[in-house]
């Protein structure tokens, strides 16, 4: 059964359409990974799940209640800011113990000094404090409890609001890009951390993030979101593998897939370079369509008789790997590689190059974007080609 | 060490001979609070005192008006106006800051005006109404017209515009109610907001003729300025040295607060000036 569900949530702000219904299920401890350019409103997607502020229409239900009118403060879900908004003036401690506080002591109980004195409220305190304590140890901050934030390092701060969030239990637990402010080596290790935290505590989480590498190695299911609309939710191999929308398969892979526009015959098949590809899903006829393929499923080899030629215009090497930039005679068009060192040592500057394009690894997309299924069903080779 | 280069000097010295210039007025104030009557009224001009009477003048100036009387007084209107004040302005600053509702630009416009209306506008009106409800002579003539302080309200406001959204958001989630934002979040935070306010509203409250001249005619509610012009009027006529010496008693309170706050009070200034 999902525990959160989203429908059709739509938002403008100012007569621009941020989210155009977005619909979204969140089983029993599920960690959803929610990714997108800059703007496309994954912030204000979280904030409306969590209630502070207000969706134009759809429906948001939590735990089998609809949720859209209930105070932010009743839909027990619990969020951490990219920013951690802890209270500059508290201490680590008292940060952590807000939300429970909030909820376990009566107003009257909570207030300055008469508070103190009502009868019943010591044990509730106590029981606070422990449960802080219990939360700051099993992050390993219970050193820093009595430190405000303004004394503590960035990662310090996250776990504290890592700490204040996770505490009360929430039914749904929300992240809005919690890594963004740590340094590359604490990001990787915070990371494990969060999912081995979510696997204890079992509680759906919706984490925002435009870091892809991110997303791919934390989430059950990665939901990438373009312009305001939710273009796929998949599973990360699925969606690397085999992404639903060009703007997916764009938006994930480093580097960025290679896109390259060819055109679809009458019969409903499309030929580039030594591959011919027939299309499924749709009705054939003349139009352009446009070929994807990963770079690392693209092969140069320092040969001039291949079907499809290209010449090398710059290598980066990035340790394990190198990115070959080259471009393609006959269309002008750049392309992108991955290749292992060894290969690329053979790959210098201004080289002319054969390029080969792994068969089963070619994506096809209408110009509109939406995926062609496609399946190839001859690959020339070379040697044909070159005899023939 | 500091070299005293030629820039350096010529820099001191403009700023010494500035805070001469303003300090004169109280230097002399000092000094003639300690000066005989036969004295102040000779022809020369002398910041010494030839013969030290300062003693013979505090006792004039606290025998002859009631001295406590006036401070209490002034320090009961002042923290009453400053309290009242905060407790207005603070709420009503968050709400146009960081809550969305229709009339919010209305107010804001509606601030806008009211910082450009001083009191002697009203000041007619006001005491028209005070005296149908036969409030006159009370603190509650006093501290009432400045109860709601639009300067207050536009200080608070560029403050709170620069706390971060997101504080009070996770405040949301945690459970706070509105009032519970203002109350634990938002007022903790704003503590050099309010310092910086605090100074504007007591200096200004407690060196206010105007109003008190117009509402009280009662010794027992006078604020200290009343008080001394009280002195002057009836008890000494003009008896200068010991004129001086009450002037003395009065603004020392503010003088000292001041200085013993001091480093409190820039820090509030200058943090708001640069947020605002
Ligand atoms: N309160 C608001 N008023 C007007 N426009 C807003 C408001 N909040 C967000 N927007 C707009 O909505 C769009 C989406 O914003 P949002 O913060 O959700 O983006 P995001 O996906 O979280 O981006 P980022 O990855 O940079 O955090 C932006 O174009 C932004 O300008
Ligand atoms: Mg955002």
């Amino acid at each position: 059964m999902s525990v959160l569900s989203l429908r059709t949530i739509t938002k403008s702000f100012a007569g621009n359409a941020i989210l155009k219904g977005v619909s979204l299920e969140a089983d029993e401890g599920e960690f959803i990974a929610l990714v997108g350019p800059s703007g496309c409103g994954k912030s204000t997607l979280l904030r409306i799940v969590a209630g502070l502020d207000n969706a134009d229409g759809g429906d948001i239900v939590i735990g089998g209640r609809e949720v859209s009118s209930v105070a932010a403060a009743d839909r027990n879900v619990a969020m951490v800011f990219q920013s951690y908004a802890l209270y500059p003036h508290l201490t680590a401690g008292q940060n952590i113990a807000v939300p429970l506080a909030m909820r376990r002591l009566t107003a009257a109980q909570r207030f300055p000094f008469i508070g103190n004195l009502l009868p019943g409220q010591r044990q509730i305190r106590a029981d606070i404090q422990r449960q802080v304590r219990e939360m700051a140890t099993s992050l390993r901050i219970d050193h820093l409890l009595d430190r405000k934030p303004g004394q503590m390092s960035g990662g310090q701060r996250q776990r504290v609001a890592l700490a204040r969030a996770m505490v009360r239990h929430p039914s749904v637990f929300l992240m809005d890009e919690p890594l963004s402010n740590l340094d590359a080596n604490l990001r990787v290790h915070a990371r494990g951390e969060i999912v081995e935290l979510h696997r204890r505590a079992s509680v759906p989480t919706l984490y925002v993030t435009h870091d892809q590498s991110e997303a791919l190695s934390m989430a059950d299911r990665v939901a990438v979101m373009i312009g305001g609309t939710l273009l796929q939710l998949a599973p990360p191999q699925e969606i690397y593998d085999d992404p639903a929308h060009i703007e997916v398969a764009r938006f994930l892979g480093q580097p960025r897939i290679n896109v390259l526009e060819t055109r679809m015959d009458a019969s409903g098949s499309v030929r580039f370079g030594a591959l011919t590809l027939a299309a499924q899903n749709t009705p054939p006829s003349e139009t352009p369509v446009l070929i994807g393929v990963r770079p690392e499923f693209v092969r140069l080899s320092p040969r001039t008789d291949g079907i499809l030629k290209a010449r090398v215009e710059r290598t980066e090497f990035l340790g394990s790997e190198v990115i070959v930039h080259a471009r393609l005679d006959a269309i002008g068009e750049a392309i992108v590689a991955k290749v292992a060192p060894v290969e690329a040592a053979t790959l210098s500057e201004g080289l002319p190059v054969s390029v080969e394009i792994e068969p089963d690894r070619v994506m096809l997309f209408a110009t509109t974007g939406e995926r062609l299924r496609a399946q190839t069903i001859a690959v020339a080779s070379m040697l044909e080609k070159a005899h023939g | 060490m500091t070299r005293l280069s030629l820039g350096r000097v010529l820099r001191l010295s403009l700023l010494s001979l500035g805070a001469l210039i303003f300090l004169a007025p109280y230097l002399f104030m000092i000094s003639t609070a300690g000066k005989a009557q036969s004295e102040i009224f000779s022809s020369s001009l002398a910041l010494i005192p030839e013969q030290w009477s300062y003693v013979e003048n505090f006792t004039k100036a606290l025998s002859r008006v009631s001295m406590p009387t006036l401070l209490w007084n002034g320090v009961v209107v002042c923290a009453l106006i400053f309290i009242v004040q905060v407790v207005v302005a603070i709420p009503c600053a968050y709400a146009m800051a960081k809550l969305k509702f229709r009339a919010a630009r209305l107010m804001m416009v509606l601030v806008m005006l009211g910082l450009l209306v001083p009191i002697h506008a009203t000041a007619l009106p006001l005491y028209v109404a005070f005296d149908r409800l036969s409030v006159l002579n009370s603190y509650m003539a006093l501290v009432a017209p400045f109860s709601i302080s639009v300067f207050a309200i536009f200080l608070f406001l560029q403050f709170f515009r620069a706390l971060p959204d997101d504080l009070i958001h996770a405040a949301r989630l945690d459970g706070m109610s509105e009032t519970g934002i203002v109350a634990r979040v938002v007022v903790p935070n704003a503590w050099p907001a309010i310092t910086a306010f605090a100074i504007f509203s007591v200096v200004a409250h407690w060196n206010d003729l105007f109003w008190p001249l117009v509402v009280v005619t009662n010794q027992e509610y006078a604020t200290p300025p009343l008080g001394l012009l009280y002195f002057r009027a009836a008890e000494a006529g003009d008896d200068y040295g010991a004129l001086m010496a009450a002037t003395l008693i009065i603004t020392l309170p503010l003088v000292a607060a001041f200085l013993i706050a001091q480093k409190r009070f820039v820090e509030g200034i200058t943090m708001t000036g640069l947020k605002g």
